[in-house]
């Protein structure tokens, strides 16, 4: 039990995390803020806070001219289906590692690893002429591989790391009440796994929903996400704040929700079990 | 401990991940390596032809690879400097017993859940404008001239961009690592009578080393790629850094062969970095 | 049915020898008890049994089949584990039936089973929880209920006690003797605590170093062991070793006499000594003897012996259960 902390020094601390954390805060929101505002308010400098009406007018032409719902939904269906794609192959090779582990487990992890060092300008080109030649350019099945390949090997390893908790025991339990290796992970593995399959599924959607690099170069227009959504934004709308202000919200909001719930696992699963 | 039955289904459950994963690596890289020894335009199709290493010179001694590579390791070292001080700081400070700490903590870490397209457009417009943005309207209620960030700092405005989006991680994961930290030494520091400073030196430095390592090591391999904070912005022509120069050569100019010759370089670049962090957690998977 | 035969089993974990060659025959109805030190190997062998592990080299049969082939799931047995493996997930109902539905039995049949061994294991009230809500001792019967529904050949216990106290220990030690009673199946039972080995046992194997050192009835055992690691291993307080030249004029390398054979005389006996320390448990007292002679000595004397610590006393052996060890550690009968 920690002895209680003097007030004053406590209320002095208090006050400089919450300016610290207001002003790193302050760029989001302030977009929040300006989404609400008319265009004209938006430019005000300096800012009018107070006397400035309040309109969700915005949201409404965004979603009118440039159908923020079709990109929205692209970063949906990019997001879960690179994460359902992912698992199909992640949850065997995690549970094959963690209670099956062979010699060159350890090896295998680390290789899986390093695929994920490798700079995606190195395989920029090729990449794009395959998939212009396999006419995969700007689909959704295209993309979502990439995002697939992208993440498995962290996908892997959290779920390795998760799987690694699970005593050998319950599993050789079912071993012997007679269940093969199927049934094995779907009734004993997979449940008992679920709360680390959920985070790693949460940390995921959060990844492939930001993911600008491949997203930008590959889509334009059919499979685009909401990140070309935003960069559509660039010139010249981005003279509106307002609007891209409200654009910009709609794309964020999504996924600052999950982030703030999966503040734990994302640490795990960035440091690849190396900080929990 | 496992049977040679399970042992064997272990290798078809891991196989195609690992089948999958090879061909990622190894046929986009192959392609990009082939692609680097020959003259090959887009503009220009069925005229591909070997050319040795022409692309590496032409690449290598472009002004414009210098300046990315200056660039690109400005703009990685500058981000690990803020995020690595900034994060150290504000997770003690975090640490402390406050009002409302897991608010804060959300709002601490909330930009690193924002899209790069995002940030770069919220940053350029609204927060960097030279007229109508906040910073301009802050250094005017102080008297200042407000400054034109994307015309005369292109690289440092791309810099607070993405420490922006980064030290938010370094700040988690070490507020995570503190928040680790045992009790009874907390508690058996203060029966010694260790005076904070001291504290910190002796428990929480060498407690942090490992976190500050992994932090060190993952952001290099994510800030070494940055991209969308610089192609949003349109400041690739001043700020560009490798994976946009690569990007610009290949996409924008249709050079294959010397955006090849590129990105073979990165990818060198990038693995004299990963060679240590696979390392440092090869390591950590010991314990 | 429910006999198992262990023969020339041998396994090795790359250079690591665990069980370099074991053969048994282990009867049905029988209740043999693994019992070894940590490390011994007798856990491994177990597993063995189980199918969790591969063997080496060497056969495993049951009921006259060669099993040493056949997976776990296959091989009609049921294993107690040290942590119970308790589904998590389940309620102690699903738990216990889990074994008959991966069988196909059909629902009102599992039911039905369940039922029973929920009501002979005093778990009817506990059916819907799950495994966490229970205590130490209901996870335990969980366990065993589990084992018991599938009416499986023999049964593996892989040390269930070990993580209960004291109390619960003896209590489920009862339980499992008596289960064992009423279902007069094959059990094999892992333990590295000889005093569960001693009150179980219908047959003890005691193991050393992943070898055999010897089989037999508890009182076996205890009577006459073949070398001086059972000797040690069996019986509570150990045995006294006497080296030297008391052992020498018996013709032995070392002499092994229990505490409980040892005789606190009036006047002068064999061997003299002062008294180091006393532990009085109320029904007996261990005496820590310095002998000149003998060495330390522990010796049993009543509840209500009043010695003290610097007493004189004198000790003499019952020449009759005496243990005489050659050199290499083994009985000289």
């Amino acid at each position: 039990m920690a002895r209680a902390v003097p007030k004053s020094r406590r209320w002095l601390m208090t006050i400089i995390a919450w300016a610290i954390a207001f002003v790193i805060f302050f760029p989001i929101l302030w977009t929040i803020i300006t989404s609400f505002k008319t265009e004209g308010d938006a430019v005000l400098s300096p800012p009018d806070l107070l006397t400035a009406g309040w309109t969700t007018e915005s949201y409404g032409v965004v979603q009118d001219r440039s159908n923020y719902f079709k990109f929205a939904m692209n970063s949906v269906m990019l997001a879960l289906g690179s994460t359902a794609f992912a698992l199909l192959l992640a949850i065997p090779a995690a549970w094959a590692m963690a209670f099956a582990p062979g010699k060159r487990t350890k090896d295998l992890l680390m290789w899986m690893l390093s695929t994920k060092m490798m700079p995606p300008v190195g395989a920029l080109i090729p990449i794009y002429l395959i998939f212009r030649d396999l006419h995969l350019l700007d689909t959704r099945g295209g993309i979502i591989t990439v995002l697939m390949l992208l993440n498995l090997p962290i996908i892997i390893w959290m779920l390795y790391t998760y799987f690694k908790e699970i005593p050998g025991e319950i599993l050789e339990a079912s071993r012997m009440d007679g269940a093969s290796v199927g049934k094995e992970l779907i009734y004993v593995l997979a449940p008992m796994a679920i709360p680390g399959i959920a985070s790693t599924v949460l940390l995921n959607v959060i990844l492939a929903w930001n993911e600008a690099f491949w997203t930008l170069s590959l889509t334009t227009k059919n499979a685009a996400p909401l990140t070309q959504f935003i960069a559509s934004y660039s010139s010249p709308e981005g003279l509106f704040w307002a609007k891209l202000s409200a654009a910009s919200t709609m794309a964020i909001a999504p996924i600052l929700v999950l982030g703030w719930f999966a503040q734990k696992q994302l640490v795990r699963g960035l440091t690849f079990g190396a900080v929990k | 401990m496992a049977t040679q039955h399970t042992r064997t289904l272990g290798r078809m459950a891991v196989a195609p991940s690992v089948l999958a994963l090879f061909l990622w690596m190894i046929v986009p890289l192959g392609m990009t390596i082939y692609f680097s020894f020959l003259r090959y335009n887009l503009l220009d199709p069925g005229n591909e032809s070997f050319i040795g290493l022409v692309n590496y010179k032409y690449f290598l001694s472009d002004p414009a690879f210098l300046s990315a590579l200056g660039n690109s390791l400005k703009i990685v070292g500058s981000v690990l400097a803020i995020s690595i001080i900034g994060g150290v700081i504000l997770a003690l400070l975090l640490d402390q017993a406050i009002y409302g700490r897991s608010f804060v903590r959300l709002m601490v870490i909330a930009p690193f859940f924002v899209m790069p397209t995002v940030s770069a457009l919220v940053w350029k417009n609204m927060m960097m404008h030279p007229v109508q943005g906040v910073l301009a309207w802050l250094s005017q209620t102080f008297g200042l001239e407000p400054i034109d960030w994307f015309t005369h700092h292109p690289l440092l405005a791309v810099i607070i961009i993405v420490a922006w989006q980064w030290l938010p991680f370094a700040t988690l994961i070490l507020l995570t690592a503190l928040q680790s930290m045992d009790e009874e030494q907390k508690e058996a520091a203060e029966m010694d009578g260790t005076p904070p400073l001291s504290y910190f030196r002796y428990m929480v430095v060498p407690h942090l080393a490992r976190p500050i390592t992994v932090v060190v090591l993952i952001e290099t391999i994510f800030l070494l790629n940055v991209f969308a904070e610089i192609y949003v912005t349109g400041s690739g022509g001043r700020a560009g850094n490798m994976p946009y120069l690569v990007y610009f050569q290949g996409l924008l100019n249709f050079d294959v062969g010397g955006a090849s010759a590129g990105g073979i370089i990165a990818v060198i670049l990038a693995n004299i970095v990963a060679f240590f962090l696979m390392r440092m957690i090869g390591k950590n998977l010991e314990g | 049915m429910g006999n198992i035969t262990l023969k020339n089993v041998h396994k090795a974990f790359g250079d690591a020898v665990i069980i370099p060659d074991a053969s048994l025959d282990i009867r049905t109805g029988e209740f043999v008890v693994f019992v070894g030190p940590s490390g011994c190997g007798k856990s491994t062998l177990l597993r063995l049994i189980a199918g969790l592990e591969d063997l080496t080299s060497g056969q495993i049969f049951i009921d006259g089949k060669d099993v040493s082939d056949t997976p776990p799931s296959q091989r009609g047995l049921s294993m107690v584990f040290q942590s119970y493996a308790l589904y998590p997930h389940m309620s102690v109902r699903n738990n216990i039936g889990f074994g008959l539905k991966m069988a196909g039995v059909p629902p009102e049949e599992i039911n039905a089973k369940v039922a029973k061994a929920a009501a002979t294991l005093n778990l009817t009230d506990y059916l819907d929880r799950k495994p966490r809500q229970l205590s130490g001792g209901q996870r335990q019967r969980v366990a065993i209920g589990r084992a018991i529904v599938r009416q499986p050949k023999a049964f593996l216990f892989d040390e269930p006690l070990s993580n209960l106290d004291a109390a619960l220990r003896v209590n489920m030690r009862v339980e499992i003797m008596q289960l064992h009673q009423d279902l007069g199946a094959t059990m094999i039972y892992v333990t590295h605590d000889q005093v569960e080995a001693m009150t179980m046992a219908n047959r003890i194997v005691v193991l050393n170093k992943g070898n055999i050192e010897q089989v037999g009835s508890p009182l076996e055992l205890y009577n006459s062991p073949d070398s001086l690691f059972v000797a040690g291993f069996i019986g509570s307080p150990k045995m006294n070793f006497i080296t030297g030249d008391v052992a020498r004029a018996r013709k032995a390398a070392t002499l092994g006499i229990r505490p409980e054979h040892i005789e606190i005389v009036k006047g002068k006996g064999d061997w003299q000594g002062t008294i180091h320390f006393a532990e009085h448990l109320g029904a007996d007292s261990f005496l820590h003897v310095d002998t000149k002679d003998a060495g330390r000595l522990t010796v049993r004397a009543p509840g209500d012996f009043m010695g003290k610590p610097g007493d004189a006393i004198a000790l003499k052996p019952d020449g009759a259960r005496m243990h005489r060890f050659d050199d290499r550690g083994l009985a000289i009968r």
